[in-house]
């Protein structure tokens, strides 16, 4: 994209992306420390991604106040339009992942003490390795205004749906096996649920860049199911 | 890439421009545009200074006829009829097509006298009804309120913005079929410019409505279609929502968010 005439515009455009870059870093570093600290108890882990939170939080509102400024001071249209718009959006599922996966630490916090079926974990980790690639993806699809990416992230997101389906029926498992499981797998159904969450917050900034750099919206239907898991041929042509 | 599809789908069309070109002398001013003006629809044409806006809307009123050399090839359709043909009424046509100017141009003579001197020029109306047409004129600028105490004051003792409605009044006065309106505020400030907006939006209800517009918001705020030149050429025409949103030409895009070089 060349530049604009006016060059202090271009330099807030880069400064939003910058912002977005670096509350990508953060939210991706809390996600994967929370679920380090889950898997092994580790509650001082645990605070420090608690502690995270504020910065992430932080850095929302600093991008919601300059993208509005820039929307006040030069009225952007088009693609910078879209910029605006994009960065407030991927902003707020930038912080709400943060909040979830800030959850996740809270709740690792109070089943510490209690741990019980470790391997009750294992269908967790399975998950939240591949919400860290749909994150990572989704995030350097925006850094890179890569359509093709973006719209593989918002396919992928049925496999994390199929996922939290067989962990929710392990969970229930244990559960059933032991009753005194109950609390320590509840704890871990909320934790699945964010981790799906997660992904849900990834698919939503799939369908911003999509928008950010086509102008066109995703279907309102999100694709359901393993059938949905592989992008119908043909897809690919419309970006530009 | 659907906006061309999309746009006018059925929309009923007043003035369709085909293959115009049009020159200067010897330098060609406009290239093969072809463009529709929706019925009772706002179009906003905008572009960079030179690239022919102004000059398409002189020639949809044949406003170029007044002077030597200048000449236009290709078709411009009002109601199916090619206005660029020599057997056209040239005076009628302007009667059909009015314009508003950049600068507000006021005759030197009374606000009342100002719309009362079109209509004697094409009717032949009594004094009774000429002050009601006065007054309907007046009141579609809604500029009557303000003025109805000094009617017979000097249109040029307005201010800026009222001496712009009183314009309008006067064309609309005539009852014409197309205003076409020529940078109508880039003489006036904010308060005035937004009740030419306004006013605008309601001639809509009446008259298909060309714009010419430097102001990009302006034109995003006012209009239903955009078209987009450069150089002599029509780059891109669609939906004004979709125009401003996602263009689909490199060009529209760059002049609308300001990195034009």
């Amino acid at each position: 994209m060349s530049e604009h005439i006016v060059k202090a515009y271009d330099r807030e455009l880069e400064l939003l992306e910058r912002r977005i870059a670096e509350m990508g870093g953060v939210a991706e570093k809390m996600l994967g420390e929370a679920m380090d600290a889950l898997a092994a108890f580790d509650v001082e882990l645990a605070h420090r991604v608690v502690s995270s939170d504020p910065r992430l939080d932080a850095l929302q509102r600093e991008i919601e106040e300059s993208a509005i400024l820039t929307i006040a001071r030069r009225q952007p249209m088009a693609i910078d339009l879209r910029e605006c718009v994009a960065a407030i959006r991927v902003a707020g599922d930038l912080e709400r992942v943060g909040d979830l996966a800030k959850n996740i630490a809270k709740r690792t916090v109070k089943i510490a003490a209690e741990a019980r079926v470790p391997r009750a974990i294992v269908g967790l980790k399975s998950m939240h390795e591949v919400a860290a690639m749909q994150l990572k993806d989704v995030l350097d699809a925006y850094a890179q205004r890569d359509v093709e990416r973006a719209r593989a992230v918002w396919f992928n997101d049925a496999e994390l749906d199929a996922l939290e389906d067989s962990v929710f029926r392990d969970l229930l498992t244990f559960m059933m096996e032991d009753p005194r499981n109950i609390s320590f797998c509840t704890h871990l159904l909320f934790c699945s649920k964010n981790i799906e969450r997660i992904g849900d917050h990834a698919t939503n900034i799939a369908e911003t860049v999509v928008y950010l750099v086509t102008g066109e919206a995703m279907p309102t239907e999100r694709p359901k199911g393993a059938a949905a898991a592989a992008p119908p041929a043909g897809r690919g042509e419309e970006a530009r | 890439m659907t906006a061309m599809s999309v746009v006018g789908a059925g929309a009923p069309v007043k003035v369709c421009v085909r293959g115009l070109d049009f020159f200067y002398g010897d330098s060609q001013a406009l290239k093969a545009i072809s463009l529709p003006l929706h019925t009772n629809k706002a179009t906003a044409i905008i572009g960079p200074s030179g690239c022919g806006k102004s000059t398409l809307l002189r020639v949809l009123n044949r406003m170029y006829d007044l002077y030597p050399k200048q000449r236009a090839a290709g078709e411009v359709m009002l109601d199916g009829e090619n206005i660029l043909s020599p057997d056209v009424d040239v005076n009628l046509l302007r009667s059909r097509v009015g314009m508003v100017f950049q600068k507000p141009t006021p005759f030197p003579m009374s606000v009342y006298d100002n719309i009362a001197f079109g209509i004697k020029l094409y009717e032949k109306v009594s004094k009774s009804e000429l002050d009601g047409r006065v007054e309907q004129a007046l009141r579609g600028a809604a500029l009557w309120d303000e003025v109805r105490d000094k009617l017979h004051a000097s249109g040029l003792s307005l201010s800026g913005g009222q001496q712009q409605r009183l314009c309008i009044a006067r064309t609309v006065a005539i009852h014409p079929e197309v205003i076409l309106f020529d940078e109508p505020c880039s003489s006036l400030d904010p308060i005035s410019t937004s009740k030419i907006e306004e006013l605008i939006d309601e001639l809509c209800e009446r008259y298909t409505i060309a714009i010419v517009t430097h102001n990009m918001q302006q034109a995003a705020r006012v209009s239903d279609f955009t078209a987009f030149m450069y150089l002599g050429e029509l780059v891109e025409f669609g939906g004004t929502d979709h125009v401003f949103t996602s263009p689909t030409q490199k060009k529209t895009q760059d002049y609308i968010t300001g990195r034009f070089g």
